[in-house]
C-alpha cells in the first residue's frame, strides 16, 4: 500500500457495502420506473424558449408590405459587430427608406442593440434557433428575407416591469 | 438402414429415442436453434442494456430505429460490417485475429449443458431440452468458462499496445482470482444434488426446494464471481474506459470488436443461466413437482421453457441494474475482497454444510421435508452472522481502509529512512 494514502478515519461499526448496494439499487429502480425523462423528442417536441430569446432578425413590415426601416442608420452605428450594411435612399415624396439592407448572421453577435435603438421598431431580434443553411451565403440576410421572417420576435425589457410579468 | 427405419417407426413418446439418427438429427436442430436464439438474444440485450440504462439515467434511450427502437440492433450489426478492419502496425497479427474467436467460442459452447426445459415428448421419442446431457455437466462449464480469459489476455497482448496489455494483465488477475471462488460456491449445490450434471441438480431442487434458499451464501458468492467473470461492473477492469481507453479491446474494430461485445452479452447469458439452473431451479416451475415426472407433454415443455426464460430474463435485467448502479472497484479492492473475503468465505461454508449434510446422513434423515427444513435454518443463521457480523465494515471498506497506528509509524519510516525521501540524487 501506498504510504501516504490519507486515510478517513470512519466508524468501522457503521460501513457496510451491503446495505448501501441495496439503498443505490433502490433509487437507481425508482428512476428506471419513473415515467418523467428529461429528454427533449427534438423534432417533434420543441424547447419552450424565453420570451426575451435573441435570435435571428425579422424587419417588420408596414400595412402595405413595406419595411417599416427608414433608413436612420442607427442600427449600423450602434452595431458592435458591424454586421448591418445599410445603403439609404429617398423616393420622390422624400422618405427615406433602404435601398439596400443587409445582416450577417455570421458576424452578428446577438445583442440586440439595433432592435434596442431602432426609433421606428423596424428591426427585431426573433424568437428563433434552427438556422441551417447550405452555404455560407445563405447567411447574408437581406431586405426580402429579413421582412420575409414569420417567428416571434424578442420581448424587450421593461424598466417598469423588470420580471416580465 | 437401420437408422431410417428407426425414425420411420412410431415409438413411445415418453422414452429416449432408440435409434442414433433421431439422436443426431435433434442434436444438430437444437445447436442451430439455440444459436439462432443466442444470437438473437445476444443482439438484443445490447439494446436492452441502453435502454435500460437510459431510463435508469433519466433519458429515454435508442427509440428512433423502428417501433420503440427494435431495429437497433439490426441498424448496429450493419453498420459493424460495414466499417473498416483495422490492423495495429506493430500487432501480431495471426493472434489478433484468433482472439476474438478464442473469446466468442467458448461463451457459446458452455450453453450446449444447460437444460432449458422440461423433456419434449415426440412421435420419434422423449427428446431431452438441452442440446448435449454430458454426464460431467458442470465441470465442462467450468472448464469451458474459463478458456474465455484467453482471448481477452492474447487481444491485449497482440494489440502491442500499453492499455490493451494492462486490460489484458488485469483480466486474468481477476478471473483467476474469481473463478476459484465461483467453483467453491457450487460445491455445496453439488454436495446437495450428489451428481454434477446439470439435469440432477434441477431435479433435486425440484424435489428439495431451491437452492437460494438453502444455499443463500453460496447464491451470494456465485453471484458476485459471476459479475467478475463476465467483466461486468463493478468488475469491469479490463476495460475501464476512464482508465485503459476501452482495455483489452481498444485497437479492435468493426465485426472483431463486435465479437467481444457477443462475447461479453453471451457469458452474461450463461452466467444467468448457471445461476437460474444451480441456485433457482432452472426450468422448475414454482410450487410443484411435475415437471420432472411423466407423463411428459408439449404444454409442460412450453411452460418450462417459459419459466426458464422468465427466469433468465430476471438475471439479465439484474446484471443491467448492478451495472448502472455500482461504480467500479479499485484494483486492491477486487484482489482483497476475491482472496480475502470471498474466499475463505466460500471454504468454510463447504465445511459447514458438508458437516450438516454428514449429520443429516449419519442421523438417517432422508432428502425431503425434514431434510429442506434443517438446511433451510441453517441457512438462516449463517445468513445473519454473514449479514450482521462480516458485513460491518469489513467486506470492501477496510481494503487499507484502516491500519494500526504502529504499522503505519512503522511504514512511514521506512518511507523516510529510504534514498528516495532525502531528496539527494546520484
Amino acid at each position: 500500500m501506498p504510504i501516504n494514502i490519507k486515510v478517513l478515519d470512519r466508524p468501522i461499526e457503521d460501513v457496510s457495502y451491503l446495505k448501501a448496494t441495496l439503498k443505490g439499487m433502490a433509487l437507481t429502480f425508482k428512476h428506471l420506473v419513473n415515467p418523467h425523462k428529461v429528454t427533449v423528442q427534438y423534432p417533434e417536441e420543441k424547447w419552450q424558449i424565453s420570451p426575451r430569446w435573441r435570435g435571428t432578425h425579422r424587419m417588420l413590415t408596414t400595412e402595405t408590405g413595406k419595411a417599416k426601416c427608414v433608413a436612420c442608420g442607427l442600427c449600423p452605428t450602434v452595431c458592435p459587430a458591424n454586421c448591418i450594411k445599410l445603403v439609404p435612399g429617398e423616393d420622390e415624396e422624400g422618405n427615406r427608406y433602404p435601398l439596400i439592407f443587409e445582416i450577417d448572421e455570421f458576424r452578428c453577435i446577438f445583442c440586440g442593440y439595433c432592435q434596442e435603438v431602432c426609433p421606428e421598431e423596424a428591426i427585431h431580434v426573433g424568437r428563433h434557433y434552427e438556422n441551417a443553411e447550405y452555404s455560407r451565403e445563405g447567411f447574408v440576410y437581406d431586405l426580402e428575407r429579413l421582412t420575409a421572417q414569420t417567428h416571434p420576435v424578442c420581448e424587450m425589457w421593461d424598466p417598469e416591469d423588470p420580471r416580465g410579468e | 438402414m437401420m437408422h431410417v427405419a428407426a425414425l420411420l417407426q412410431v415409438v413411445n413418446p415418453q422414452i429416449p429415442p432408440q435409434g442414433n439418427g433421431v439422436f443426431v438429427i435433434a442434436t444438430l436442430l437444437k445447436m442451430v436453434i439455440m444459436f439462432t436464439i443466442l444470437m438473437v438474444v445476444v443482439a438484443y440485450l445490447t439494446l436492452a442494456e441502453r435502454r435500460i440504462s437510459a431510463w435508469i439515467q433519466d433519458r429515454h434511450g435508442p427509440n428512433r430505429v423502428g417501433p420503440q427502437g427494435l431495429f437497433q440492433p439490426l441498424a448496429d450489426g450493419l453498420k459493424n460490417f460495414m466499417k473498416e478492419e483495422t490492423y495495429p502496425e506493430a500487432a501480431n497479427k495471426p493472434i489478433f485475429i484468433l482472439a476474438p474467436i478464442l473469446s466468442f467460442i467458448p461463451a457459446l459452447t458452455t450453453w450446449c449443458v444447460i437444460p432449458f426445459g422440461a423433456p419434449f415428448p415426440t412421435r420419434w421419442g422423449r427428446i431431452d431440452m438441452v442440446v448435449a446431457d454430458l454426464p460431467v455437466g458442470f465441470l465442462f462449464i467450468l472448464a469451458i468458462s474459463s478458456l474465455g480469459v484467453y482471448g481477452i489476455v492474447l487481444a491485449g497482448w497482440a494489440s502491442n499496445n500499453k492499455y490493451a496489455l494492462l486490460g489484458g494483465l488485469r483480466s486474468s488477475a481477476q478471473m483467476i482470482s474469481y473463478e476459484i471462488s465461483l467453483g467453491m460456491s457450487t460445491i455445496p449445490v453439488l454436495l446437495l444434488a450428489g451428481n454434477v450434471t446439470l439435469r440432477s441438480i434441477v431435479t433435486q431442487q425440484a424435489y428439495g426446494g431451491w437452492n437460494v434458499v438453502n444455499l443463500t451464501i453460496a447464491f451470494l458468492i456465485f453471484l458476485v464471481a459471476a459479475f467478475a467473470e463476465t467483466n461486468r461492473l463493478p468488475f469491469d477492469l479490463p476495460e475501464a474506459e476512464t482508465e485503459l481507453v476501452a482495455g483489452y479491446h481498444t485497437e479492435y474494430s468493426a465485426m472483431k470488436f463486435s465479437l467481444f461485445f457477443i462475447a461479453e452479452y453471451a457469458n452474461m447469458v450463461t452466467a444467468s443461466a448457471l445461476m437460474v439452473t444451480l441456485f433457482f431451479g432452472g426450468f422448475d416451475v414454482p410450487f410443484t413437482a411435475h415437471d420432472n415426472i411423466g407423463p411428459f407433454t408439449g404444454w409442460l415443455t412450453l411452460l418450462s421453457v417459459m419459466i426458464f426464460v422468465a427466469k433468465l430474463l430476471f438475471f439479465l435485467f439484474f446484471f443491467m441494474w448492478v451495472r448502472w448502479t455500482l461504480p467500479r472497484f479499485r484494483y486492491d479492492q477486487l484482489m482483497s475482497l476475491g482472496w480475502k473475503f470471498m474466499l475463505p468465505l466460500a471454504l468454510t461454508y463447504i465445511i459447514v454444510i458438508a458437516a450438516v449434510v454428514l449429520v443429516l446422513n449419519v442421523a438417517g434423515i432422508t432428502p425431503g421435508t425434514m431434510y429442506s427444513s434443517i438446511l433451510g435454518a441453517v441457512n438462516i443463521v449463517l445468513v445473519m452472522i454473514v449479514f450482521a457480523i462480516l458485513d460491518h465494515g469489513r467486506i470492501i471498506s477496510p481494503a487499507y481502509g484502516r491500519m494500526e497506528g504502529a504499522r503505519l509509524a512503522r511504514l512511514r519510516g521506512v518511507a523516510a529512512r529510504s534514498p528516495l525521501a532525502s531528496g539527494v540524487t546520484r
